[in-house]
């Protein structure tokens, strides 16, 4: 048996299932590797002591037939967990200790999961690199100068770095896909409705979807299997039927159409995506798929639109801190004084920037030409998606316009910060599925992402594409534990 | 053609406007401050203005991608008294009650 923190979810199941580990051994070892890793900033909370306790529990009576038998897991900041901080990688809500549990990570625990601490990420999931959390940048286990991307950036680097088997992210324009991308790791942004909002600390919700991010395929199938549900406490969770999508998992995807969409040749981008992009169409190619040419013309207004929907959206649905339910409070000589130094010594730059971004697309004598325009653009490209998939069963493309980029490379230009979400955001956009699987490695060195965008409710066809891709790919990730001394 | 208008107006975000959007968003901005987001407030701005090279006039606007209506429930009480569970994280609460500086005279 190989190192425990080396093993993939699927092999430590099977050796908790066939008694060969204890929750207990599976829980310390990752706890262990978790101490020894702090460098990378990857946690904002820890709760490894209640973790080794929960799972010394387990082990007393196991229940062996559930589907995360216990499995140790830390999550992304921005799930409330109950009794146990939830920040959002941000000031204003340092000190908020939810009293109940999200949707998505109720389901975790469920099934016999154990949460083992908070992950960091960009405050508010608003950002691409990290960069902007409160509780400072993560670093990427690929290289230390590097962004793990954002905005589940703890995550991807958690994951990577093996401090957990496996993660939950979200993704409101990439914020799942990207960083899996950035990390060599696997990201799924499920379609809109499929994860419960539900105790997400929300940010534009008419975008963000949870997902899993994974060491593989066939982990994140089994993670997405548990976390997607419909929830009445989400009015936007959608009743429809979820497959068992592990075991409906298969590498034949014989006679799927796949469509290359011209529109994703960006200027300036760089010709070592433009092979990997190659390469991953000969692998499908030689899995038996047939490659169909499409055209999405509207791609290019894809970040226009995000950058007017989520702020507007942000602005709205931040309104609620104010310094008197819960969170941070500033002294205030009267009460607009203290909401106003409250959220200005509250929330940090990017959120601020969004807030009134928002704030003057929704303002009166704007708002057609700006938020109405915008919903208008958007059904647009959803409309270009809805055509192509008359003729193709998913879509491939890059997952990034280039390899991770270095801390604070992009800090001081929010506008370059944002085009790194050009292949991600129509997704969200359209509310469609779309995963992030390592594909290679550019001459640096550093992990590179495709991206395969399926319809709407159709996981199942989008996992057994990846599946068969990587089976082809068989990428290995180049990591040293640098940060371990 | 209202609409370019519009943009062209606004091309530049000034300090005049900064304070008035900071102040519907309840955000206290300096002069520093405020002439930061002017500048990173204008760049977004030039970039979000693409999208003025579309006509949308016979376009519908997409409110939601989730194409259900929405379900309707039964109108029951499911959970218990939860004022505990409230307050509990409010900065400054006296009894059952969250406390706000003055606001009355």
């Amino acid at each position: 048996m190989s190192e425990i923190t080396k093993q993939s979810l699927s092999e430590l199941i099977k050796n908790i299932k066939d008694k060969k580990l204890s929750s207990t051994e599976v829980t310390k070892a990752f706890v262990e590797r978790s101490e020894k890793s702090k460098k990378l900033n990857a946690y904002v909370t820890e709760d490894f002591s209640a973790a080794i306790d929960k799972a010394k529990k387990f082990d007393q009576n196991p229940n062996l037939d559930l589907k995360l038998p216990g499995i140790p897991m830390a999550v992304k900041d921005l799930f409330c967990t109950k009794n146990v901080k939830t920040t959002a990688g941000s000031k204003i809500l340092n000190n908020f200790i939810p009293t109940y549990e999200s949707t998505v990570t109720q389901n975790i625990w469920n099934e016999g999961a154990i949460l083992l601490g908070k992950l960091n990420c960009d405050e508010f999931a608003m950002g691409s690199s990290n960069e902007t959390s409160f509780f400072g940048c993560v670093q990427n286990p690929i290289d230390k100068d590097l962004v793990p991307g954002g905005s589940s950036g703890g995550s991807s680097s958690a994951v990577a770095a093996q401090l957990t088997p496996i993660t939950i992210g979200t993704d409101t324009g990439g914020s799942i896909r990207q960083p899996a991308s950035f990390t060599g790791i696997v990201g799924l942004k499920p379609t809109y409705g499929s994860c419960s909002r539900y105790g997400i600390v929300a940010f534009a919700s008419s975008l963000d979807q949870a997902g899993p991010m994974a060491q593989n395929v066939r982990d994140c199938a089994l993670l997405h299997e548990v976390i997607s549900s419909y929830d009445e406490k989400d009015s936007t969770s959608i009743d429809f039927k979820r497959n068992n999508y592990v075991k409906e998992l298969t590498n034949n995807i014989k006679g799927k159409k796949i469509g290359i969409p011209k529109e994703y040749r960006v200027d300036a981008m760089p010709k070592e995506i433009e092979d990997l992009w190659k390469k991953g169409i000969d692998y499908v190619k030689d899995c038996g798929a047939e490659i169909i040419d499409i055209s999405l013309p509207h791609t290019n207004y894809a970040l226009p639109t995000y950058y007017i929907v989520a702020p507007a959206e942000a602005s709205s649905n931040l309104a609620r801190y104010d310094g008197v339910k819960y969170g941070f409070r500033a002294d205030g000589e009267n009460l607009i004084d203290m909401y106003e130094k409250t959220r200005s010594e509250g929330f940090g730059a990017e959120v601020q920037r969004r807030i009134m971004i928002g704030t003057y697309v929704l303002s009166s004598g704007y708002y057609d030409a700006y938020y109405l325009k915008a919903q208008k653009v958007r059904k647009l490209i959803k409309n270009d998606f809805d055509e192509a998939y008359k003729k193709v069963d998913a879509i491939l493309t890059p997952s990034t316009p280039s390899s991770a980029f270095k801390i604070g490379e992009k800090t001081n230009d929010p506008v370059s910060m944002y085009l790194n979400d050009i292949f991600t955001v129509p997704v969200n956009l359209a509310g469609l599925p779309g995963i992030s699987i390592p594909a290679g490695h550019d001459a640096k060195g550093y992990p590179l992402g495709l991206q395969i965008i399926g319809k709407a409710f159709d996981e199942q066809n989008l996992l057994n594409i990846a599946y068969a891709m990587e089976e082809k790919i068989n990428f290995k990730n180049k990591i040293t534990d640098w940060w371990i001394k | 053609m209202i609409v370019c208008d519009i943009f062209n107006y606004h091309m530049s975000i000034d300090l005049k406007t900064i304070k008035h959007i900071s102040k519907l968003s309840r955000i206290s901005v300096d002069e520093k401050k405020a002439e930061k987001l002017a500048g990173d407030l204008n760049s977004i701005f030039e970039f979000i203005e693409k999208l003025n090279e579309l006509k949308t006039d016979n376009v519908q606007p997409l409110t939601s991608v989730a194409e259900t209506t929405l379900k309707l429930r039964d109108d029951k009480v499911k959970s218990k008294n939860l004022r505990d569970q409230i307050i509990k994280n409010s900065p400054q609460e006296n009894e059952d009650y969250f406390v706000v500086p003055k606001v009355i005279e």
